[in-house]
C-alpha cells in the first residue's frame, strides 16, 4: 500500500454571501465575490490529516481543478496539513462547464497516476449540490465507495465506514483502495493558522493540464438559463373550511 | 446639559458614579460599579465572555492549556490592508528596490480578502495615486469613471434647492474619479504582492506586543477556537507573533489597537477627541435610461433637521452595467437617541429628487462604516517608540470634501519614506528597541496633507451654532471660499460624540415610514446583503466592561440607542425569560465592523475588539 491519500478540494462562493444572477441570466456573478473552500472539502482534508497523524497513512495530496485562484484553496489545504498539492488547470469556457463527470475523470486519472490508496472527497459542493463526484470517481476506478461518511476506521487492510443514511446510520466494510466522501459530522476541521500558511508557501503545488491526464473535458450538459428563485408570494388566510375548499376549487386544485 | 433638579437624587448619584467609571479603561472598575448598582436589583445575565474582560489567567477552564506562541521576525509589520497600509507597503518596497536593499514587509488584514472590509463613497482624488504609481492607468487601476457632472442640493421634504458649486468650494469634484474603493484596494493589494509584500488576509492583529523598555515589539494575531462561553475548544490555537523594527497601524477609523495605543503612550493629551459620522451605503443596478455615468450628486437637509450634521451622496459609476453607489452620512454628535441613521437613509431614498433614479432598479449591496470628522483638531501624536499611526486611524479626512483616501494614502507613503532609512540602517541609533520615527510626523506637517486639512479645519465645527447647517454653510462660503481658510482662529468641537445624547425623556421619538420593499428596506435583509458572517461559536467581540450598564443606564436613560444606531442589528433589547425586565442581546454574527457602537455608546461601556480573522462583511467593490 502506497499510504498516499488524494483529497479533492473545491473553491466555491462563500456560504454567507448573497448570490446574484448575472443580468444576462447566463450564470451567477463570481468576480470579486468572496470564495472559500467548500465546507465538506474542509472536513475531507481534516480527515486525511487526522489519518496521517495517527500514522495510518503516509502522505496527503490536495487536488483542485480550476483557474489560477484554485491555488489559494490548495494552499489552505496545505496549511491544514496536506503535504503537497496538485493544481489541475481548467479555465475559461472549460471551467464554466466543468462538472462532476469531468472532475471524477480527472480524480480517477490522478488516483491511478499517484497510486493512491484512498481518495477522500466532500460529499457535495455547496454551489451545485450535485453529490456525484465521489460516486462517479469510484465507478470509473471500479473501487468500493463509502459515501456520507460520519466515521472512518481502518481494520487491517479493510476500511470500516459508518454512513449517514435516511434511516439512521449504516456501517459497511469496504476493501482498500476506496473512495470516501465526507459528511458533516465526520470531524471538526482545524483552523489554518498563520504559521502554517507561511510554512505552506514552501510546500510544492504541481501544475497539471487535463490533457496530460488524457481527460476530455467536453460536457454533455448545456446550461440554458440561470434565474433567481421566484419571489415567495404572500399566503392567504381563510376563516372556514368551506372557504378553503372554494379557494382550492377556484385555483383548479380540486 | 440639563438642570440638576431634573434628576432624582438617586439617579443623580448613579449617573455621577457611572460617569467617573466612563473615563477608566481596565477591568478593575467592574467592582466599583457593583457596589453602586442601587438602580436595579435584577441580576444581570452574563453577556460578555471575552478574555479581554474576563482574564484567562485565573480561569480554571484554561489551566494547562498551551499558551506559547510561534513568533516570526520581519523588518516592518503593517496592521490593516486598506489604502494607507497598502500604500505604505508599496512605497517601502519601491524604495527597497530603488536602493537594492532587502526588506521583509508583512501586512495583516482581518478581512478574508483584501477589499472585503473596504467601504467608501467614493470620489477619489488621484493626487496621492499619481505620486505612488504615475503609470496607474497602464497598470490597470480600476479608475474608470471620471467625474462629469457635479450636483449639490439642499433638500426639503418635497422639494430641492439647487446650490451652485462654484469653483473653489470644497465639494467640487473636477479631476476626480468615482471608484469602487474595494476594487481599488484589491488592485493595490495585487500591486503590493507583485512588489513582494507578504499579505496575510484572514488574520487579525489582536494584541500589541511590547519590549521590556515599553516600545512596541510588534503584534500578535487572534487566537482561534475559543467557544462562545470563553472556554477552549478542541481546535483552539494561539495566534502568531509578528515582531518588527517598526509597526505601522492602519486600522481605519477608530481602530481597536489604536485605542489601546492612545492610552499606552498618551497620544491624545494635546488634541481634541475625535468626532465621527456613520456612513451607510448601497449599490444599485438601475434602469439604463436613468443612468448618467460620471454624475455626482450630494445633498444636505431633509430628512435631517438643521442641527444634525449629515447628508447624502449618489454616484453614477461607469463600469459596464448601469450601477449607482449611493449612501447617507449622519454625524455621530446627534443628540436625539431616537434617531436611527439606517432609517434616515432608507427614507431619504423616497425623496422626489432621488426616487426616480432608483425606480425600476434593484439593490445589490449594502454596508456601513464610521468615518472621521475631527480633522486637524483631532489628530493625535502620530509616533511612539516602535510604531506609528497612518490613515483614517489617526484621521486625515477632509470633511467638507468628504474625502480621506488620498490623504490616507499619502500618510502611508510618508510613513514609508520616513522609516525606510531607519529600518535599513546598519546600526540603529534608537534609544528604544522598537524604532521611534518622529520624522514621519514632521514630514506630514510639511506636506500638502497638512495644508489641505488646515484650510478646512473650521468648516465642520462651524456647524455648532444655533442655525446649524445653514450657519455652517454661511461660514464655509465666507471663510473658506473667500478667505481660503486663512482665518487665524481654530474652532473647537463639542467633546466626545458619546456625550452628546440627550436623555430619551427630553426628546421626541421619530416616526419612520415602513420600508416598502422596493426603494426602502428593512434592516435584516440589508445585513444579509453585506455578506457578513462570523464563526458562531466564539465569544462576542462586542465586549461590555460592565454587563449591567446597558439595561440600567442605556435603556433606562436613553431608551437603548444602540438598537437604533447599529447598522447591522447587533443590539436588541429583549424581555427576560422570567417576564419582568429586559436584557441586552448581542447578535455578534451580524456585525459589519463599522465601530459606531464603540464610538456612540453614551456609557462608553462597549469595547469593540477584533473577532476571529476572516469574519465580518464580504463587501465586493464597495
Amino acid at each position: 500500500m502506497s499510504g498516499r491519500v488524494l483529497v479533492g478540494v473545491k473553491r466555491v462562493i462563500d456560504y454567507a454571501v448573497k448570490i446574484r444572477v448575472k443580468p444576462d441570466n447566463s450564470s451567477v456573478v463570481t468576480d470579486g465575490v468572496k470564495h472559500s473552500m467548500n465546507p465538506f472539502c474542509e472536513i475531507a482534508v481534516e480527515e486525511a490529516v487526522k489519518l496521517k497523524e495517527k500514522k495510518l497513512i503516509k502522505e496527503v495530496v490536495a487536488v483542485s481543478c480550476g483557474p489560477q485562484q484554485a491555488q489559494e484553496t490548495i494552499r489552505t489545504a496545505l496549511a491544514m496539513g496536506a503535504d503537497r498539492g496538485i493544481h489541475v488547470e481548467v479555465s475559461g469556457k472549460d471551467y464554466e462547464t466543468l462538472g462532476p463527470l469531468q472532475v471524477s475523470k480527472i480524480m480517477a486519472a490522478l488516483a491511478k497516476k499517484e497510486e493512491a490508496q484512498l481518495v477522500i472527497l466532500g460529499k457535495q459542493a455547496i454551489d451545485d449540490d450535485c453529490n456525484q463526484t465521489g460516486q462517479m470517481t469510484a465507478a470509473l476506478l471500479d473501487w468500493p465507495q463509502g459515501t456520507f461518511a460520519s466515521e472512518v476506521a481502518f481494520d487491517g487492510d479493510k476500511i470500516k465506514v459508518v454512513r449517514e443514511i435516511d434511516g439512521g446510520l449504516e456501517t459497511i466494510m469496504i476493501s482498500s483502495p476506496a473512495v470516501i466522501t465526507a459528511d458533516l459530522r465526520l470531524n471538526t476541521p482545524r483552523y489554518a493558522t498563520l504559521p502554517n500558511i507561511m510554512k505552506a508557501k514552501k510546500k510544492k503545488i504541481a501544475n497539471v493540464k487535463p490533457a496530460d491526464l488524457g481527460v476530455d473535458l467536453t460536457s454533455r450538459l448545456e446550461v440554458l438559463r440561470v434565474d433567481e428563485p421566484p419571489q415567495r408570494e404572500a399566503g392567504v388566510k381563510v376563516e372556514t373550511v368551506d372557504d378553503l375548499v372554494s379557494k382550492l376549487k377556484d385555483a383548479g386544485r380540486l | 446639559m440639563l438642570p440638576a433638579s431634573r434628576y432624582s437624587g438617586k439617579a443623580h448619584r448613579c449617573i455621577r458614579a457611572l460617569r467617573t467609571v466612563q473615563t477608566e479603561y481596565a477591568a478593575p472598575q467592574l467592582y466599583t460599579t457593583l457596589h453602586r448598582r442601587a438602580c436595579s436589583s435584577v441580576a444581570t445575565p452574563q453577556i460578555t465572555t471575552h478574555y479581554t474582560i474576563h482574564s484567562r489567567d485565573k480561569d480554571p477552564r484554561w489551566e494547562g492549556v498551551e499558551m506559547e506562541r510561534f513568533a516570526d521576525e520581519a523588518d516592518v509589520v503593517i496592521v490593516g490592508g486598506g489604502p494607507a497600509g497598502l500604500s505604505a507597503a508599496i512605497r517601502l518596497k519601491q524604495l527597497a528596490n530603488e536602493h537594492e536593499k532587502e526588506l521583509r514587509v508583512c501586512l495583516v488584514e482581518k478581512a478574508s480578502q483584501i477589499g472585503a472590509h473596504t467601504l467608501s463613497g467614493a470620489c477619489l482624488e488621484p493626487s496621492a495615486l499619481n505620486e505612488l504609481f504615475p503609470d496607474w492607468k497602464e497598470r490597470g487601476a480600476p479608475m474608470n469613471t471620471p467625474v462629469t457632472e457635479d450636483v449639490f442640493s439642499i433638500l426639503t421634504e418635497k422639494h430641492r434647492i439647487p446650490v451652485p458649486i462654484l469653483p473653489g468650494l470644497p465639494m467640487g469634484n473636477h479631476g476626480n474619479y468615482i471608484v469602487r474603493l474595494g476594487n481599488f484596494v484589491r488592485w493595490l493589494g495585487e500591486q503590493a504582492e507583485e512588489l513582494g509584500v507578504e499579505i496575510y488576509p484572514g488574520y487579525a492583529a489582536a494584541e500589541v506586543l511590547f519590549h521590556d523598555d515599553g516600545s512596541v515589539k510588534g503584534i500578535a494575531t487572534n487566537d482561534v477556537g475559543i467557544g462562545k462561553d470563553g472556554s477552549p475548544k478542541d481546535v483552539f490555537e494561539r495566534g502568531m507573533e509578528l515582531h518588527a523594527k517598526v509597526t505601522l497601524f492602519g486600522e481605519g477609523c477608530h481602530g481597536h489597537l489604536a485605542k489601546q495605543l492612545y492610552k499606552q503612550f498618551n497620544l491624545r493629551e494635546n488634541c481634541e477627541p475625535q468626532t465621527y459620522a456613520i456612513g451607510l451605503k448601497e449599490v444599485w443596478t438601475i434602469d439604463e435610461k436613468k443612468w448618467r455615468p460620471g454624475r455626482v450628486e450630494h445633498s444636505v437637509g431633509w430628512p435631517l433637521n438643521r442641527n444634525t450634521y449629515g447628508g447624502s451622496f449618489l454616484y453614477h459609476l461607469n463600469e459596464g452595467e448601469p450601477l449607482v453607489a449611493l449612501g447617507f452620512v449622519v454625524g455621530l454628535d446627534y443628540s436625539n437617541p431616537y434617531l436611527s441613521p439606517f432609517r434616515e437613509f432608507q427614507r431619504w431614498k423616497h425623496h422626489p429628487f432621488v426616487a426616480p433614479t432608483l425606480e425600476g432598479g434593484s439593490r445589490i449591496a449594502y454596508g456601513a462604516r464610521a468615518l472621521n470628522e475631527g480633522g486637524l483638531q483631532s489628530i493625535p501624536k502620530l509616533t511612539f517608540p516602535g510604531g506609528l499611526l497612518i490613515g483614517c486611524s489617526p484621521g486625515f479626512m477632509n470633511v467638507p470634501k468628504i474625502k480621506g483616501t488620498h490623504t490616507a494614502m499619502k500618510s502611508g507613503m510618508l510613513a514609508a519614506e520616513a522609516i525606510f532609512p531607519k529600518v535599513t540602517a546598519e546600526s540603529t541609533e534608537s534609544e528604544t528597541t522598537g524604532l521611534h520615527v518622529p520624522e514621519y510626523s514632521d514630514n506630514l506637517k510639511n506636506s500638502w496633507v497638512w495644508k489641505e486639512l488646515h484650510a478646512v479645519r473650521n468648516i465642520r465645527p462651524s456647524f455648532h451654532n444655533y442655525f446649524g447647517l445653514y450657519g455652517g454653510m454661511v461660514y464655509t462660503g465666507v471663510f473658506y471660499w473667500i478667505f481660503r481658510g486663512k482665518e487665524p482662529w481654530t474652532l473647537k468641537h463639542c467633546g466626545l460624540d458619546a456625550h452628546q445624547l440627550k436623555p430619551a425623556k427630553d426628546c421626541t421619538p421619530i416616526e419612520y415610514p415602513k420600508p416598502d420593499g422596493k426603494l426602502s428596506f428593512d434592516l435584516l435583509s440589508s445585513v444579509a446583503l453585506s455578506g457578513t458572517n462570523h464563526e458562531g461559536d466564539q465569544p462576542p467581540h462586542l465586549t461590555l466592561r460592565d454587563d449591567s450598564v446597558p439595561v440600567n443606564r442605556n435603556l433606562a436613560i436613553y431608551d437603548g440607542p444602540e438598537q437604533r444606531f447599529c447598522p447591522a442589528g447587533v443590539y436588541e433589547y429583549v424581555p427576560l425569560e422570567t417576564g419582568d425586565g429586559m436584557r441586552l442581546q448581542i447578535n455578534a454574527q451580524n456585525c459589519v465592523h463599522c465601530k459606531t457602537c464603540d464610538i456612540k455608546d453614551p456609557s462608553q461601556n462597549i469595547n469593540w475588539v477584533v473577532p476571529e480573522g476572516g469574519g465580518g462583511p464580504a463587501y465586493n467593490g464597495m
